[in-house]
């Protein structure tokens, strides 16, 4: 699904991401965990192709398609999907005519019909309630007003109606209580498939026992500095991250 | 003054004009053998020519205004036509061949109909005379429910009562210097007079009316509604019209009689000029509606094009409980300039106005809303709530507000409410990451900020004016 060999990735001049590598199989789960700084969600920023994220070295390839060779909205056609930590407004824009607009674009990509106004309406009633906001979020601005929760469960609804390839989940579960974290991992467990793989991006590893990843990789100072099965969360939830060394305390601070 | 009336009656039948209409441009130039010269052609009565004299005798004395926030060259008065004819058929194009592809491809994209694409162009073709009869048929209909709908230079010779008893009532001839200057050479423009308790059984607009076509730049419009009637007007074109012509003065006047309403739409898309600045159209609009006792009149405007916009529809709430709306959308870019907004004059008691307006800046362009909202000393109990909002693409351009309130009457209240923002990254980021490509997401973005004035449109009005920003907006994507 992605392989990702040998990363440099830059902001403004600063370079974050220092040769990571990873690869990801279909139906696979991989959670990827580390301090504060370490560059976790600039991963997600670069994979998507955001602008100021400059890649200096290394190769993406995405089902075998170089990623980096392609616009932002194109990665997100290929099936790459990002769910925001922190998802901005776009007032006057409701939630059900973008999500119309993305899902179309997205069919449009793959050669397919795009939806009529009731089959989308039809699918996107289904995506509310699995994770449980009311009907009326589809007539609201999109993000306009929502809370913290409201909108993580926006990003999670989305990712359900786009049916994507590859999930990159940037902190789904930051600021969210047990319930509403219930909620996004419920979304997100009825989604896995062995032809989709998930990046799930977390500082905790609370989310990770409703979560359960295939493989566990600590971020540190720009690389995979460590990759284990679920139990190096645990260790990681133990230990912190002092026992990584010097660098990883360095990026924490 | 008599000399000049004597000077008229001598003069009007002078040269033989009239036989060459459907070929003739004045010479540029304007003088009082000019305006005598439009009025014979039209064969009006003396006191509208004695009303135009008047009009250029008080243009003469006044200053062009400085004081809006436009930059543009000194505009030589003198180098201008002020009338030019009608095309005849034998010079207009033989088919769209003919046409500036550039003109078509924007009409594909607003899904203009082949015929009316023909109409548009001005393309002199069988099909176009075949929506003639459509015309017709509204007309009909029209005239069953008692509506007048014609041209205003029709209507000085079949209602001349009704012309002379409103024209100039709200806007008066002398009231600012484009109005003056109208008033002294407009050519022609639209006549509407809704009997007593009637609603219009349909939506007037220009667009019905195909010898509006080739009016030339200063149009002058006048509206009444007379007492419980309603009217809803459309003006405009939402295809862009390549007007050669630089200076458009136009003159619109509403009256909405006791209990009428008037809502008035426009979807205005003038050439803007082309990257550089260079060409395009400057206009110069007085838009005015009166209200008496429980009258409503309401605006709204889709502003795209022009290179220089300076209209401020306004109302004067005259009569109590009357009601005054303004819904803007103004977008400028590249070069362009727009100075617009509103004034509301609140007189009677109870009376209530709405302003909201947004402002669109793109590229270098600068866009400003200007607006008054003046209480009376009689005006107890009055109300106005103002919204101005402005979205700012990319990093080049202005938006600009400025607000003037003047309250005499303690008990009015006056709301004000002001906000400033920016196509973010972050927006366009979230679009693009979920498969929508830039335009498309500027476009969306753009939309979402101006639902609360497209709303306000006729639905048809509403989906046109939508797509109209999207190709407005084609290219300011860096």
């Amino acid at each position: 699904m992605l392989k990702i060999h040998n990363l440099h990735a830059k902001v403004e001049d600063k370079t974050i991401l220092k040769g990571l590598s990873l690869e990801i199989k279909p139906g696979e789960v991989h959670a990827i965990m580390g301090p504060n700084g370490a560059g976790k969600s600039t991963l997600g920023y670069v994979l998507s192709g955001r602008d100021g994220y400059e890649v200096i070295d290394g190769q993406v390839e995405l089902k075998g398609k170089d990623l980096l060779e392609l616009e932002t909205e194109e990665r997100a056609r290929e099936g790459l999907f990002l769910a925001f930590q922190y998802p901005v407004e776009i007032p006057g824009v409701s939630n059900m005519e973008f999500m119309k607009e993305s899902v179309n674009a997205m069919r449009e990509a793959r050669g397919e019909e795009p939806l009529s106004a009731a089959e989308f309406l039809k699918k996107a009633k289904e995506a509310c309630k699995q994770v449980h906001l009311p009907l009326d979020f589809l007539k609201r601005g999109v993000n306009e007003g929502f809370s913290g929760g409201e909108k993580k469960r926006n990003e999670i609804m989305q990712m359900i109606l786009l049916e994507p390839s590859l999930c990159i989940l940037d902190e789904s579960d930051s600021g969210l209580d047990i319930d509403a974290l219930q909620v996004v991992a419920d979304g997100v467990n009825s989604q896995r498939s062995p032809e989709r793989s998930f990046i799930v991006v977390t500082h905790y590893q609370r989310l990770l026992d409703y979560i359960k990843p295939d493989f566990v990789h600590i971020l540190a100072d720009g690389k995979i500095v460590k990759s284990g099965d679920a139990s190096l969360a645990l260790e990681v939830e133990k230990e912190g991250y002092a026992w990584l060394g010097g660098k990883a305390q360095e990026a924490d601070a | 003054m008599s000399e000049q009336i004597e000077q008229a009656l001598s003069r009007k039948y002078e040269a033989g004009f009239v036989s060459d209409i459907e070929s003739e441009t004045f010479a540029a130039g304007l003088d009082e053998e000019v305006i005598r010269k439009i009025s014979a052609m039209k064969n009006e009565p003396e006191w509208l020519l004695e009303w135009r004299l008047k009009a250029f005798e008080s243009w003469q004395k006044m200053e062009e205004p400085e004081w809006a926030h436009l930059h543009y060259p000194k505009i030589d008065y003198q180098a201008i036509s002020y009338y030019s004819a009608p095309k005849s058929m034998k010079d207009k194009p033989k088919s769209l061949d003919e046409v500036d592809p550039e003109l078509l491809r924007t009409y594909e994209k607003l899904g203009i109909p082949l015929y009316e694409q023909q109409m548009l162009a001005g393309v002199a073709v069988d099909a176009v005379f075949d929506s003639v009869s459509v015309v017709t048929t509204f007309r009909e209909k029209l005239e069953e429910a008692g509506v007048i709908f014609c041209p205003i230079s029709e209507a000085v010779h079949r209602f001349p009562e009704l012309v002379k008893k409103y024209l100039g009532t709200v806007v008066p001839r002398s009231d600012n210097y484009f109005a003056a200057l109208n008033s002294a050479v407009f050519t022609d423009g639209s006549f509407v007079y809704i009997p007593k308790g009637v609603r219009s059984p349909m939506e007037l607009s220009t667009y019905f009316r195909i010898n509006e076509q080739n009016t030339g730049q200063f149009e002058r419009t006048l509206i009444v509604a007379d007492e419980g009637s309603y009217v809803s007007y459309l003006e405009g074109c939402t295809a862009p019209q390549r007007d050669e012509n630089q200076l458009h003065a136009a003159v619109v006047e509403l009256v909405a009689l006791d209990n009428a309403k008037i809502k008035y739409s426009t979807v205005q898309n003038w050439y803007p000029g082309d990257e550089n600045g260079k060409g395009g159209i400057y206009n110069f609009v007085t838009k005015r509606g009166i209200c008496h006792t429980n009258a409503h009149i309401s605006w709204t405007q889709v502003e795209t094009g022009s290179a220089i916009t300076w209209k401020y529809p306004s109302c004067i709430l005259k009569g109590d409980n009357s009601v005054g709306e303004f819904y803007s959308v103004a977008l400028a870019r590249g070069k362009q300039q727009a100075d617009t907004g509103t004034k509301m004059i609140h007189l009677g008691k109870n009376t209530k106005s709405t302003i909201i307006s947004k402002g669109i800046s793109a590229g270098d362009a600068n866009n400003a809303y200007r607006g008054l909202v003046q209480m009376g000393p009689n005006s107890d109990g009055a109300r106005n709530f103002t919204q101005c909002d402005s979205l700012l693409i990319g990093d080049q351009c202005g938006a600009h507000t400025f607000p003037y309130i003047e309250s005499r009457n303690p008990s009015a209240i006056v709301e004000h409410e002001a906000t400033t923002s920016k196509v973010s990254d972050e927006q366009l980021f979230l679009c693009q990451q979920r498969g929508l490509d830039a335009e498309k997401a500027v476009s969306m973005i753009v939309n979402g900020f101006c639902k609360e004035v497209f709303k306000e449109l006729p639905m048809e009005f509403a989906v046109e004016a939508g797509k109209l920003l999207e190709i407005s907006l084609e290219g300011s994507v860096g």
